[in-house]
C-alpha cells in the first residue's frame, strides 16, 4: 500500500529524510519510532501526500503521492495530528462534520446525508453527550477524541497518527490506542503511527520502522526490532528488554548509568 | 446552517431597509418627510402624490445627493466588513482588518499619488481602484515580510507591523496632499475618510467589485472554517491551503482598495462588524460572510448618517465616527485576548 523508493526530503535547507526505501503492506498497525528529530512527523506528512518528496518516489496504492489532488487524497487518507485540535468556537458536532469536507461539492453538499455517520462516530468516541459543547470548553483529552471522531467520519482507508498520545495521561493513552486498533481491525484499515513511547509501540503495533537521522535503521516485528543493541545505537541509552507477562510483547526498562 | 442564514439574513435585510428609510428622511436641508417620499415615488415610478410641493432643488438633494450617498455608504461598509472577515479568517487573527493591517492606508497612498499628479482618470474610471489595489497588495506583502519570524506569524506582531506601515503611509498621504493645490478638506478626506460630495458614478464603480468578490468569499466559507483548526488540519482535510490564502487575501485587498478609492480610509469597520456577528451567529464563515456584507452596510450607513447630521450643517468625517466606535472595540478585543491568553476566537 505504501512504498518508498529512495525518498529524500529537505526542510528549510536541512536534509530531514535521506534516501528512504521501505514498503508497508495494506492492513495492520505500523509503528514509526525513533529519537527526537529523526524525521517521524516529516515522513508521516509525506505519506499523507500533503508534502511531496524532493527526490525519489513515494507510491500510495501504486500511484505517486504527488499525483493526488488535495481532495482526492483526503477522501482516503486521514491524519490525527500531534497535540490534537486547537480550541475553537465551533461545537463538537460541527468539528466532527468537517471530516466530510473532501466529499462535498462546491456548494458544501454531498450525495448522501452524513448525519448517521456523524452520530456513529460521536457514539464510538463517547462524545454524544458533548456534541453541542464548544471546543474551547473541552479538555485536551476530549479534544483528541473529537479529532479521532473527525478522522472516522472521513472514512479513510489509511489512517496516520502523529504521536497521538502526547500530552495524554496513561489512561487516555491506552483508551485512545485501544479505540484506534479496534477501528483499524474492524474496518481493515491500514494505520501508520509515529510513536514516542516504545512500550506502547511494542504493545499495539504489528511492525515497527525505526528512523534515525533521517534513515531507516531497522524494520520488523517489535520483538525483532526492540533490542538492547538497537536502543544503544539509536537512542544512546542502556536498557533492559523484558517480555510482557500478558501479551508477550517486548517492553523496555530504562537503566541509570552504573557507577 | 441554511436556516440560520435565512433567518438572520432576512432580519438583516429588513434592518437595512429600515435604516435606508430613516437615513433618507433626515438631513440638513430640512425637507419634510412627506416631500422626501413623494420625490422618491415620483423619481422611480413617475407617480405624483400628495400635491408635489417640492422644488427642483429639493428633488436634486434627495435623488442626487442623499440617495447616492446612502447607497454608497452601504456599499463601502459591505466591502470593508467583507475584507475584514476575509483577513480574519485566512490569517486566523481576530485583530486583522483592512485598517489595522495597513492595507487601507497602503491603498490610499496609490490613490492620493494619482490625484496629486492629476492622473486619476488616465486609464478611465478604473485607474484609481487599480492603482490602490496595487499599492494595497504591496503593503500587505510588506506587512507579512516585517511580521515573519521563521515562517510563523504571531497575531500581535502582524498587527504591529500593520500599524507601523499605516502610520508611515498616513504621513506620506498627508505630505502629498500638502503639496497639492487643493484645500485642507482634501487632507482630512484621505486620512479620515468621507462620503461627502460623491455622486452616482462612485456607486456604479463599487457595484462590480462587490458583485465579483462577495461570491468568491462565500465559496471560500467552508475552507475558512477548516482554517480555524490550523493550516495543517485544513490541508489534511483536502483544502488547498496556499490557493485559499492567496485568493482570500487578494479578494479582501481588492475590496479594501475599491472602498478606499471612493471613501478614503474608513477604519475599523472590518473589525467591528464580523466580531459582533460572531457573537450573534457563531463562527461559521458560510453564514458570517454574507451577513458581514449586510451588517457592514448597516454599520457604515448609520455612521455616515451620524457624520452628516450630528453637527449639521457641518460634517464630521466618516472615519472619525467609525474610529470613535472602533478603537475602543479594538482595545476590548485586545484585552479579552490577553485574558484568554492565545485562544484564537
Amino acid at each position: 500500500m505504501i512504498e518508498a523508493r529512495n525518498v529524500s526530503y529537505r526542510l528549510q535547507g536541512v536534509q530531514v529524510l535521506k534516501e528512504l526505501s521501505f514498503s508497508l503492506a495494506g492492513g495492520g498497525l505500523h509503528g514509526i519510532i525513533g529519537p527526537n528529530g529523526a524525521g517521524k512527523s516529516t515522513l508521516l506528512r509525506l505519506i499523507s501526500a500533503v508534502e511531496t518528496p524532493d527526490e525519489g518516489e513515494l507510491l500510495l496504492d501504486g500511484r505517486r503521492s504527488d499525483r493526488y489532488s488535495r481532495k482526492e487524497a483526503a477522501r482516503w487518507i486521514a491524519m490525527l495530528q500531534q497535540g490534537g485540535l486547537p480550541p475553537a468556537g465551533f461545537t463538537v458536532r460541527e468539528i466532527v462534520a468537517m471530516g466530510r469536507y473532501p466529499f462535498q461539492n462546491w456548494l458544501g453538499e454531498e450525495k448522501e446525508d452524513p448525519s448517521a455517520l456523524i452520530d456513529e462516530a460521536l457514539e464510538t468516541m463517547g462524545l454524544l453527550g458533548l456534541q453541542n459543547r464548544r471546543m474551547d470548553q473541552l479538555s485536551g483529552g476530549e479534544r483528541q477524541r473529537v479529532a479521532l471522531a473527525k478522522a472516522m467520519v472521513q472514512q479513510p482507508r489509511l489512517l496516520l497518527l502523529d504521536e497521538p498520545t502526547t500530552y495524554l495521561d496513561i489512561g487516555y493513552q491506552v483508551q485512545l490506542l485501544d479505540t484506534v486498533r479496534r477501528w483499524q481491525r474492524s474496518r481493515g484499515l491500514t494505520a501508520v503511527a509515529a510513536l514516542h513511547d516504545l512500550n506502547l509501540a511494542a504493545l499495539y503495533c504489528d511492525d515497527l520502522l525505526v528512523l534515525h537521522e533521517g534513515k531507516v535503521v531497522a524494520f520488523g516485528t517489535p520483538s525483532e526490532v526492540l533490542t538492547a543493541d538497537m536502543l544503544k545505537r539509536v537512542y544512546g541509552t542502556e536498557a533492559a528488554i523484558i517480555t510482557h507477562p500478558g501479551t508477550g510483547a517486548p517492553q523496555v526498562l530504562l537503566q541509570t548509568m552504573k557507577g | 446552517m441554511k436556516r440560520k442564514l435565512l433567518v438572520y439574513g432576512g432580519v438583516g435585510v429588513l434592518l437595512l431597509a429600515v435604516s435606508v428609510v430613516v437615513s433618507l428622511s433626515i438631513g440638513s436641508a430640512g425637507i419634510s418627510l412627506r416631500d422626501v417620499w413623494s420625490i422618491l415615488l415620483y423619481r422611480f415610478t413617475g407617480l405624483e402624490f400628495g400635491g408635489g410641493t417640492w422644488s427642483e432643488g429639493e428633488m436634486a438633494i434627495v435623488t442626487e445627493i442623499r440617495l447616492s450617498r446612502v447607497l454608497l455608504a452601504i456599499l463601502v461598509g459591505a466591502c470593508l466588513a467583507l475584507a475584514g472577515a476575509g483577513f480574519q479568517g485566512v490569517l486566523r487573527n481576530p485583530l486583522a482588518d483592512p485598517y489595522t493591517l495597513g492595507v487601507a492606508s497602503g491603498s490610499s497612498v496609490g490613490a492620493a499619488f494619482l490625484i496629486l499628479l492629476g492622473l486619476q482618470t488616465a486609464f478611465g474610471i478604473w485607474t484609481i481602484p487599480a492603482v490602490a489595489f496595487t499599492t494595497g497588495t504591496l503593503t500587505l506583502a510588506a506587512v507579512f515580510w516585517l511580521a515573519r519570524t521563521k515562517g510563523a506569524m504571531a497575531v500581535e506582531t502582524l498587527i504591529l507591523s500593520g500599524v507601523v506601515l499605516q502610520a508611515f503611509f498616513g504621513a506620506f498621504v498627508s505630505f502629498m496632499v500638502s503639496l497639492s493645490q487643493d484645500t485642507v478638506n482634501q487632507i482630512l478626506f484621505w486620512i479620515m475618510g468621507s462620503l461627502a460630495m460623491r455622486s452616482w458614478e462612485y456607486v456604479y464603480l463599487l457595484v462590480p467589485f462587490l458583485a465579483v468578490c462577495l461570491p468568491v468569499l462565500i465559496l471560500y466559507g467552508q475552507p475558512l472554517n477548516l482554517f480555524v483548526l490550523g493550516e495543517r488540519h485544513a490541508a489534511h482535510l483536502g483544502v488547498r491551503v496556499e490557493r485559499t490564502k492567496l485568493v482570500v487575501l487578494l479578494t479582501s485587498t481588492l475590496l479594501t482598495a475599491a472602498a478606499v478609492s471612493v471613501s478614503g480610509v474608513v477604519g475599523f469597520v472590518g473589525l467591528v462588524v464580523p466580531h459582533l456577528l460572531r457573537l450573534l451567529v457563531g463562527p461559521d464563515y458560510r453564514v458570517l460572510i454574507p451577513l458581514s456584507a449586510i451588517g457592514g452596510g448597516i454599520f457604515v450607513l448609520w455612521a455616515d448618517t451620524l457624520a452628516r447630521t450630528a453637527l449639521s450643517p457641518r460634517e464630521i468625517q466618516l472615519g472619525v465616527v467609525t474610529a470613535l466606535i472602533g478603537a475602543p472595540f479594538f482595545a476590548y478585543l485586545l484585552y479579552r485576548r490577553k485574558m484568554l491568553q492565545g485562544g484564537a476566537s
